[in-house]
């Protein structure tokens, strides 16, 4: 892997590589977020939360203990996959709004928390974090966690979440577990979001508790919901958008957020489900490679 | 000293329950969060120091002008970024479209006044005045006698106005209403306008008694007020009252007795631990769900 980002950095200008490194680490994210609020439909506010908790275990670790890359990484988002299991709990009696406030409040207890955190260096922030993400690596983890939300969302499993997401009552009528369902569909979005945060701290080599605000869990919901609820190429999509967004606005400068709010009403507007709503590899699958001859009527 | 404590939670208790307000009453006619309901705050405040400074207006005279201002804001931002989507799709595209408002009206505040805190000028002339052992400042007093006028009206607005009864329909049943002859869309635009001028009337007040404002101050009072509205029970306009107090005398304590370097935690804290005890908020009506 060392030899193939060596060639791709002699021919990719260091800026555009940059840029591709934060999408494929962003799609690890949003993916998690996906299974909880687009496909399972408990809206999450607090997925920054999450992606702290990678960020900094696996950073600590990393620093303090001098732990291998995978096991760090591992063990960040294991970490954030704990808390996802103590944060869907409330999932059984809480839903709609009420959820959404308890995700967003959980986000700033955890970020509150590392601001007077000592081995995370406090409001200062933890630097000197080594330099193990590259470009390959991630990319290669995203392409498999890809994958695996692909093999996931087309499983029983899978199409239980969407079951509870368009009919909670229905769904339970029809023998799913909705509760354990709730609870494994936190937890595999706050395992992305803990990997995504491991992957992020060794990129960027220094982090701090402002770097996991309320904001950042706002631009992974605006990745899933401008993508389209529930759909992976959406959710690809939104977060390739929402990445290079802010990067191409730069020509404007100091009006850089301006036009960001400006783009996500509009785009809200004229695509009020999303850039690619509920469309689903298995629908473009099935629209290019069917047998069934069409004809007109239909 | 714990009295002086809890006058001071009441204090601020009761500008959170003026935001509060607009949260819930925008969601109990559209089941929306208003997330740009924060930066409207943000602009009353904004609106009444320029009213204060530059026109050399009386504070209660600003505070008026203020709340008018709002109140046009509120609806200008109904009628671009939330009627276009409205029955169009689900609600959470409606949540991003606020969020977009939120980013770019706080921006623009940045770039016309950067990010800087500026200070309110002077105004009011404090008294102190021990009652008992108790010491209360003329500034704390007024804003509680002014939130307190401000929510009775509200109620009488709400109880006894023909406009107050399309809401309360509303609230009940949007379609049902308007297949009643009564006009949603206006209903939602006053909604709206009310909303955003009690929550110009908090700006203004959190101005003045913290005596610093600056454009990204709306995201946290946002955030507390949103919270309080869902801890008195979201669409309950008593509840976002009760849940707004609790809420500023909870916090205070905590900051006082605990820890202040946890304050934002602590308030977060007991919401969690509130809405995991009682889901449905202080305020809220159980809903039994039906197929």
């Amino acid at each position: 892997m060392n030899i193939m980002d060596a060639l791709i950095s002699q021919y990719i200008d260091a800026y555009y590589l940059h840029i591709m490194v934060l999408i494929g680490i962003n799609i690890i994210l949003a993916l998690g977020l996906n299974i909880t609020t687009g496909v399972t439909g408990q809206l999450s506010m607090g997925h920054a939360g999450f992606m702290s908790i990678g960020a900094y275990t696996a950073a600590i670790l990393s620093v303090h203990l001098a732990l291998p890359f995978w096991a760090v990484l591992l063990c960040g988002a294991t970490a954030a996959a704990g808390f996802g299991f103590l944060l869907g709990l409330p999932t059984l009696r809480l839903e709609g709004d009420y959820l959404a406030m308890v995700t967003i409040g959980f986000a700033e207890i955890i970020r509150v928390f590392f601001l007077n955190f000592e081995p995370g260096g406090k409001a200062v922030g933890l630097s000197g974090i080594p330099e193990h993400t590259t470009f390959s690596l991630v990319w290669v983890i995203a392409i498999v966690v890809i994958v695996l939300n692909i093999k996931l969302l087309n499983s029983r499993i899978g199409r239980s979440f969407y079951a509870i997401r368009e009919n909670e009552i229905a769904a339970e009528a029809a023998g799913i577990n909705t509760t354990r369902l709730k609870v494994l569909s936190f937890m595999v979005g706050a395992f992305l979001a803990g990997l995504g945060g491991g992957l992020y701290a060794h990129y960027m080599t220094y982090i701090a508790p402002q770097d996991f605000g309320f904001m950042k869990s706002i631009e992974f919901l605006n990745m899933v919901v401008l993508g389209g609820m529930g759909s992976i190429p959406g959710t690809i999509l939104g977060t390739v958008v929402l990445t290079l967004a802010p990067e191409m606005l730069r020509i404007v400068a100091e009006y850089r957020l301006l036009f960001y709010g400006a783009l996500l009403v509009i785009l809200m507007i004229f695509r009020p489900n999303g850039l690619l709503g509920d469309v689903r590899w298995y629908d473009i699958k099935k629209r290019w490679f069917s047998k069934e001859v069409k004809t007109w009527e239909s | 000293m714990f009295f002086e404590q809890l006058v001071n939670g009441l204090t601020l208790g009761s500008t959170y329950a003026l935001i509060a307000l607009g949260y819930t009453m925008v969601y109990g006619i559209i089941q929306l969060i208003n997330f740009a309901h924060g930066e409207i705050y943000m602009f009353g405040a904004f609106a009444g120091l320029l009213l204060v400074t530059v026109f050399g207006l009386n504070i209660f005279v600003a505070l008026i002008g203020a709340m008018v201002f709002c109140m046009f804001l509120g609806m200008l931002i109904e009628r671009i970024a939330y009627r276009p989507i409205r029955g169009k799709s689900s609600r959470l595209s409606a949540l991003i479209s606020a969020i977009g408002v939120s980013i770019f009206l706080s921006t623009l505040m940045a770039l016309i006044r950067g990010t800087n805190t500026t200070r309110y000028p002077e105004i009011i002339t404090i008294h102190t005045y021990h009652v008992g052992s108790v010491d209360l400042s003329s500034l704390q007093i007024t804003i509680l006698v002014v939130s307190a006028l401000l929510m009775v009206g509200l109620q009488l607005m709400i109880q006894q106005t023909r406009m107050g009864k399309a809401m309360r329909a509303c609230s009940q049943d949007l379609e049902a209403a308007s297949l009643m002859g009564i006009n949603a869309n206006r209903v939602i635009s006053y909604t709206f306008a009310i909303g955003s001028a009690l929550a110009a009337a908090g700006g203004v007040m959190v101005g003045v008694y913290y005596n610093a404002v600056w454009p990204y101050m709306g995201m946290m009072a946002g955030l507390k007020a949103f919270s309080a509205a869902v801890l008195g029970g979201i669409g309950s306009i008593p509840g976002a009252m009760i849940g707004g107090l609790t809420l500023g005398v909870l916090e205070i304590l905590g900051v006082a007795y605990l820890s202040s370097s946890y304050k934002d935690a602590i308030a977060f804290g007991i919401l969690i631990l509130v809405l995991i005890l009682r889901p449905q908020g202080i305020m809220g009506k159980k809903i039994t769900k039906k197929v």
